[in-house]
């Protein structure tokens, strides 16, 4: 440590210990509203000392005690019940430092009780982001293209819901664990899936959510040992991130699997969740995480587009089909097919498909007619694919495609 | 403890015959015993139907009373349990017990303002 760090070294501590800190703080007081102000108040002082002091050894416990001795001065300043003070006095009895496997635990509490099923979908993507990622309600409501009251409110109402109803703050019993951690790692995969493939805005591919939902999954993988779908899924999310510089070119334009330059993958990333993938393989519970990741390691074995193993990735999404079946894994699957049988059979199963809303069913539709020379079909497919397009960038790539139709 | 109640919503409409309903309201009132045993049953019962409703409104000096539920709908709340329980997981595990009996029926919790003593 340098002792002098710069505010960037106080936002890469903010981004990696913000989490941890708020879930000690609403164990220690009960409060959502009070931990999270205390941290922030502890960041704070940070950004103003550690210029001056040098980062302290062990930043996270500096922060926790900081936010305590903060949350304990709120309530003392505000204690005009006698319960609140009376509170307050009792934590500040108690020991100080806390130890790492409670706050482990801390954390993975808290995001049980951001994805609780008695909260709304949106609400819980919100919550997630903003409790253990400590991101602003700005940079939510701008990553997934709402207003910010609108998303401001959202979290109120939630953090209410929480407050008012009881929603504990708790693992849950090993009945319930297996239901209400696929609703956990179904908030995982969508705010990485956002940051993937936006559904909206100029670029393709919005890095701070993937970065985020990484960090949870591999939270979640690291606190859950023995759940080979929470492994699945930081495996899953590593695989398809190590192809991000090569999903876009310079100008922001899209690069498809088969044109990506595979030098440009990471490597790191790939051998990362590959591992993963070993370690599922011991233990042995295939689930749709498992699967996906599998298929997506299936791609990171292929040094070109052409010697990829499409036979074993079709067998992966008949797996997938199996355990969770649904028109979005049947639409990938047909891809598959079609690099395994051909073009018809795999338009056969596309049209089999209502994804009308979807613009990749219209430019999966779009490549397979391309492939059997109905052209104007496929211009027509083309321009529904176009005219359903999330972002600039997708929207631009297909419209370089319906010209190359006609060309 | 926290108080919770759970609304029961049916539709509206004549009720199904003894024959089915009776094995339904044996269940239901095993489970109430099972809530008496925990602890967790505070109150609760059937009500009879929407029709003898009267909604009572004050306006000024004037109280108005109208026959008839507050709101028509095609459903109705047709009764409802208060529980004591310790949390909304605890809660949604009596109505979750309850909507297994009752399903398709649709049970509603909601967190009471107060908790032990129900004070104001």
């Amino acid at each position: 440590m340098t002792g002098r760090p710069a505010a960037a070294d106080v936002e890469r501590i903010f981004r990696e210990e913000y989490g941890r800190a708020v879930a000690v703080l609403i164990r220690a007081f009960g409060d959502i509203d009070l931990a999270e102000d205390a941290v922030q108040d502890a960041f704070t002082v940070a950004l103003a000392r550690w210029p001056a002091t040098g980062v302290p050894p062990g930043p996270a416990g500096w922060i926790i005690t900081t936010a305590r001795n903060r949350a304990i001065d709120r309530l003392r300043r505000e204690a005009t019940r006698g319960e609140r003070h009376a509170e307050a006095i009792r934590l500040l009895s108690r020991d100080e430092a806390p130890e790492e496997d409670a706050v482990g635990d801390d954390r993975l509490r808290l995001i049980f009780t951001c994805c609780h099923p008695a909260l709304v979908g949106p609400a819980q993507v919100a919550l997630t982001l903003r409790l253990l990622g400590g991101l602003t309600t700005a940079e939510i409501a701008r990553a997934f293209l709402v207003a910010e009251p609108t998303l401001a409110q959202r979290l109120v109402r939630a953090k209410a819901k929480i407050r008012d109803a009881a929603i504990p703050y708790r693992v849950p019993d090993a009945g319930e664990l297996p239901q209400r951690l696929r609703a956990v790692l179904a908030v995982v995969y969508l705010i990485f899936n956002e940051g993937y493939s936006a559904s909206g805005g100029d670029r393709l591919v919005r890095e701070d959510l993937c970065a985020e939902a990484i960090r949870l999954a591999r939270m979640l993988a690291e606190l859950m040992p023995g759940d080979p779908e929470a492994k699945g899924l930081l495996a899953l999310l590593l695989l398809s991130d190590s192809r991000r510089a090569a999903r876009v070119d310079g100008a922001g334009d899209i690069v498809p699997l088969a044109e990506q330059d595979r030098a440009l993958w990471d490597q790191d990333l790939i051998a990362e969740g590959q591992a993963l993938m070993r370690q599922c393989l011991r233990i042995n519970r295939p689930g749709p995480y498992q699967i996906q990741a599998a298929i997506q390691a299936v791609h990171a074995d292929a040094r070109t587009y052409a010697g990829t193993d499409w036979a074993q990735i079709l067998q992966l999404y008949d797996q997938l089909l199996m355990v969770a079946p649904g028109p979005f894994v049947a639409l990938n699957r047909a891809v598959a097919l079609a690099e395994v049988r051909g073009p018809l059979p795999a338009l056969q199963e596309v049209e089999r498909l209502h994804l009308p809303q979807y613009h990749l069913y219209h430019a999966i539709r779009a490549d397979l007619l391309r492939r059997l020379g109905r052209i104007d079909e496929a211009v027509a497919a083309c321009d529904a694919a176009i005219a359903t397009a999330g972002n600039a960038a997708e929207r631009r790539f297909l419209e370089r495609r319906r010209q190359e139709l006609r060309s | 403890m926290k108080h919770y109640l759970l609304s029961i919503y049916q539709p509206d409409g004549t009720p199904p015959p003894p024959e089915f309903l009776d094995p339904i309201m044996q269940k239901v009132n095993a489970l109430m015993d099972e809530m008496k045993g925990a602890g967790a049953w505070v109150f609760g019962g059937g009500l009879f139907g929407p029709e003898t409703a009267t909604v009572v409104r004050a306006t000024g000096n004037d109280v108005l009373m109208t026959d008839g539920p507050y709101i028509e709908g095609k459903e109705h709340v047709g009764g409802f349990t208060v529980v004591r329980a310790p949390d909304l997981d605890a809660a949604l595990g009596w109505a979750r017990k309850f909507a297994m009996i009752i399903a398709p029926l649709a049970i509603e919790v909601r967190p009471f303002q107060h908790g032990d003593g129900m004070e104001s």
